[in-house]
């Protein structure tokens, strides 16, 4: 018998270089830099991350089995990911069993496509739009406008972002770097008849957007959705959201397009139990969201006659083809992370450049669409972009331990960077501290450096690349003496020989005795 | 007990009386405090820039230096150190290590503590026989908050101080900016996140900013010089070996 060799498996692709939202044009430090010097920006995000903060941690602090369902949320993600292509073939099924098409992309150009033909086979020139993380990943709303369709918004707030002409900078509140003012200016500016002397007052803003939106409802025949969750054993789709203007898309058109993740596809009915509590609560920090819409295909004489189920895969399969870094498919899009995040806070959602911004945009973006598909680029400087402080990890909500995939991230980075000035000062820094006598060899330097130092004794300028640590923080210089010079001196023997005979100090006159504080005994 | 000290690179070699404090406070305890002498660096900077390869020596050397089975705890006083030769030495060992350093990794791992959780948890005390009569509020850092979860296990230690007069830090599980060289690479976003931490520290007053992070106090000590405010750094473990027959001198000193 003969064997005839296959070759590898090529790794899957990633989203095409220069298709959709999933890069900036300027790595994020540069980003940033812009961003945080807008003070209104600054307050809007301070100010609105805060309160979201607050109620989240209300809403899931009042569970008492909130761990336990974070835990079976991350292992419901953990099964499906495990069985990803069962699950969506089964999707496929039951969605066509009950009249529904599903439609495969490989991309968000191949997405595009299948749209907009869908949409001109109804003849309409127009859609309207639930809010939609899928569509804004793939910049639909961008393609549709030069295939002559014109999509609208009919999310509040992505609403302000597309009359703005603006980017989301938020998963959830995309207009979250706008105040009302900034609204009322952009209402009066944009919408067709609006009363010209609208106030700021959030009702008359929201009395705005819905009068104009109520026309688009009642006439437009198809509409585009996203989806947060697809079920595999029933074929059912399911969105949420707090307005209900997804609801009246799901059901006012006589066609529904929805274009979903591969990644939102869930085993079970009965799953939906977990991340119904899970998302509002972690989202919005509600304990329930207004409105849930399920569907599973076509039901005769009731909302849409023609559905259409668009799986996007753009990335995903590349993501779930690393052993690490697929924990981030695992996202529900509901945001805590952003709310908690203190970079995100600072610097506001434009500085990440993608659809999906903040902690988990700085793991998925570089995965869905590679960090180095270019000579310096952006994507490369996002898992940079976060001190790992954590506060990620203990708010997600099913427990993606975001710090670890980014330093996961930022290893493939160096890897693949080949040799830098970084890398050589790494490999030097590790040379020197893997011989200790070399390593005292340098404290004696660094020690010598002391005679360089302003006479406060600290250094308040350092050369690049320190100099942006230097702007703003005085570094003090060596002491005379390191530890383990003290250590192996006269005095540092000594001295612990002093401590050791003279144990733990008695309390002064007022204290008690024992090892333990007196007012944690009692 | 006898306890493997370790210095920390940052702190041997910029904040040496955080150590000397360390190591003062171990021995009045009763217990026999060794410095294993060629103990350096545990490689945190290195994992966490995204470099896994350069820092194998160094995840060897800690492991060698301290598996030692005499050694029956390793203390160190930082919460990130600890965290990295808890939750990274082996993500190294793993990858680029031998049979050996997994090992010797896995070992050395049971053992370490960072000072506060140390004190506490295995020692069973909060009552060090300290004395510090000034205004203290204390910045729970990252990596202690959240990553090895010492809670308020600090804060514990600090109660029981005689004559402190503990103030709460407003927000204070916040980030304060530091994350390594999160603060060289991101210097603005950093500088933003700093600027708030100084704002609540200073808001409360406290002649002394303490934590259980060299690094993170050199990062707002660092921005408190720079404004010349009037509050200072100064390391859990210096407040906690400051007695009344020697107390710690406050001075505007940077250190």
């Amino acid at each position: 018998m003969s064997s005839t060799f296959l070759g590898m498996p090529a790794a899957p692709p990633r989203s095409p270089y220069g298709t959709g939202n999933l890069r900036g044009d300027r790595k994020f430090p540069k980003a940033a830099s812009g961003e945080l010097r807008n003070e209104q920006l600054r307050r809007n995000l301070g100010k609105a991350t805060r309160s979201i903060r607050a109620k989240r941690l209300a809403v899931t602090g009042e569970l008492p089995d909130w761990e336990r369902l974070r835990d079976a949320g991350s292992a419901i993600k953990t099964e499906t990911m495990n069985r990803l292509p069962e699950l969506l073939e089964q999707l496929e099924r039951k969605v066509t069993e009950h009249g529904g098409t599903v439609h495969w992309a490989r991309d968000g150009v191949e997405a595009n496509e299948i749209v907009t033909r869908l949409v001109k086979e109804t003849g309409s020139d127009e859609v309207i739009k639930v809010k939609s993380m899928a569509t804004q990943e793939i910049g639909l709303n961008e393609h549709l406008d030069t295939q002559g369709v014109t999509a609208y918004e009919t999310d509040l707030a992505e609403l302000i972002v597309q009359l703005a002409h603006d980017k989301p900078s938020h998963i959830l509140v995309p207009a979250i770097h706008r105040n009302r003012d900034e609204v009322r200016d952009i209402f009066r500016r944009e919408i067709p008849g609006v009363d010209p002397d609208l106030d700021s007052v959030p009702a008359h803003l929201a009395a705005a957007a819905r009068a104009y939106l109520r026309e688009k409802f009642m006439t437009t025949p198809v509409a585009v959705s996203g989806a947060n969750f697809g079920i595999a054993e029933t074929g059912t789709l399911s969105v949420v959201e707090s307005e209900g203007n997804g609801r009246m898309c799901l059901t006012m058109p006589r066609t529904l397009i929805t274009v979903m993740g591969i990644e939102k596809v869930l085993p079970r009915y009965r799953d939906l139990e977990v991340f119904l509590q899970l998302l509002p609560r972690s989202s919005t920090g509600e304990r329930m969201n207004p409105y849930t819409s399920m569907w599973t295909g076509v039901t005769p004489g009731d909302g849409p006659q023609e559905f259409h189920l668009v799986l996007l895969d753009n990335g995903r399969t590349a993501a779930l083809a690393d052993r690490i870094g697929r924990e981030a498919l695992n996202c529900i899009r509901c945001s805590a992370c952003l709310n908690v995040c203190p970079v995100y806070e600072r610097a506001g959602g434009h500085a990440y450049g993608s659809t999906y911004p903040g902690p988990i945009g700085a793991v998925l973006t570089p995965q869905l669409a590679g960090m180095h598909e270019a000579k310096g680029d952006p994507n490369s400087s996002l898992p940079y972009a976060s001190s790992l402080c954590g506060a990620c990890f203990d708010a997600c909500p099913v427990k993606i331990d975001i710090p670890s995939l980014l330093v996961e991230l930022r290893h493939q980075h160096t890897e693949r960077s080949g040799v830098t000035a970084e890398k050589l000062a790494m490999r030097t820094a590790a040379a020197v501290m893997k011989r200790p006598k070399l390593f005292t060899a340098a404290q004696k330097a660094a020690g010598a450096g002391r005679v360089l130092a302003g006479r406060d004794g600290t250094f308040s300028h350092l050369p690049p690349p320190f100099d942006s640590w230097s702007d703003s923080r005085d570094t003090p210089a060596p002491p005379k003496q390191t530890f383990r010079s003290w250590l192996a001196s006269a005095e540092g023997a000594a001295t612990l020989r002093a401590a050791a005979e003279e144990g733990v100090p008695a309390p002064g006159p007022t204290g008690a005795a024992g090892p333990h504080d007196p007012e944690e005994q009692r | 007990m006898r306890i493997g000290l370790f210095a920390t690179c940052l702190g041997d070699t910029l904040f040496p009386e955080a150590v000397k404090s360390t190591a003062v406070l171990l021995a009045r305890l009763g217990h026999d405090v060794v410095f294993p002498p060629e103990q350096t660096c545990c490689g945190q900077m290195h994992v966490n820039t995204g470099y896994q390869r350069e820092p194998v020596p160094l995840v060897r050397g800690f492991a060698e230096q301290f598996g030692d089975p005499s050694i029956e705890a390793v203390v160190m006083p930082s919460g990130s150190c600890a965290g990295s030769v808890r939750h990274q030495h082996e993500i190294v060992a793993e990858r680029y290590g031998d049979a050996a350093l997994r090992s010797g990794v896995a070992a050395v791992k049971a053992k370490t503590y960072e000072l506060s959780e140390f004190l506490v948890d295995v020692l069973d005390v909060t009552r060090v026989g300290a004395y510090f009569p000034h205004r203290v509020t204390y910045h729970p850092t990252c990596h202690s908050l959240r990553m090895l979860r010492v809670g308020d296990k600090p804060l514990r230690l600090l109660r029981a101080v005689e004559g402190i007069d503990l103030v709460e830090l407003p927000e204070a599980d916040a980030c304060c900016g530091f994350g390594g060289t999160f603060a060289v690479k991101n210097g603005e976003t950093s500088s933003a996140m700093l600027q708030d931490k100084m704002r609540h520290v200073t808001g409360t007053g406290a002649d002394v900013c303490t934590a259980g992070d060299a690094s993170c106090l050199m990062h707002i000590g660092g921005g408190l010089s720079r404004i010349k405010a009037g509050t200072r750094t100064l390391h859990l473990a210096q407040i906690l070996a400051s007695t009344r027959t020697a107390p710690y001198a406050l001075t505007e000193a940077a250190r």
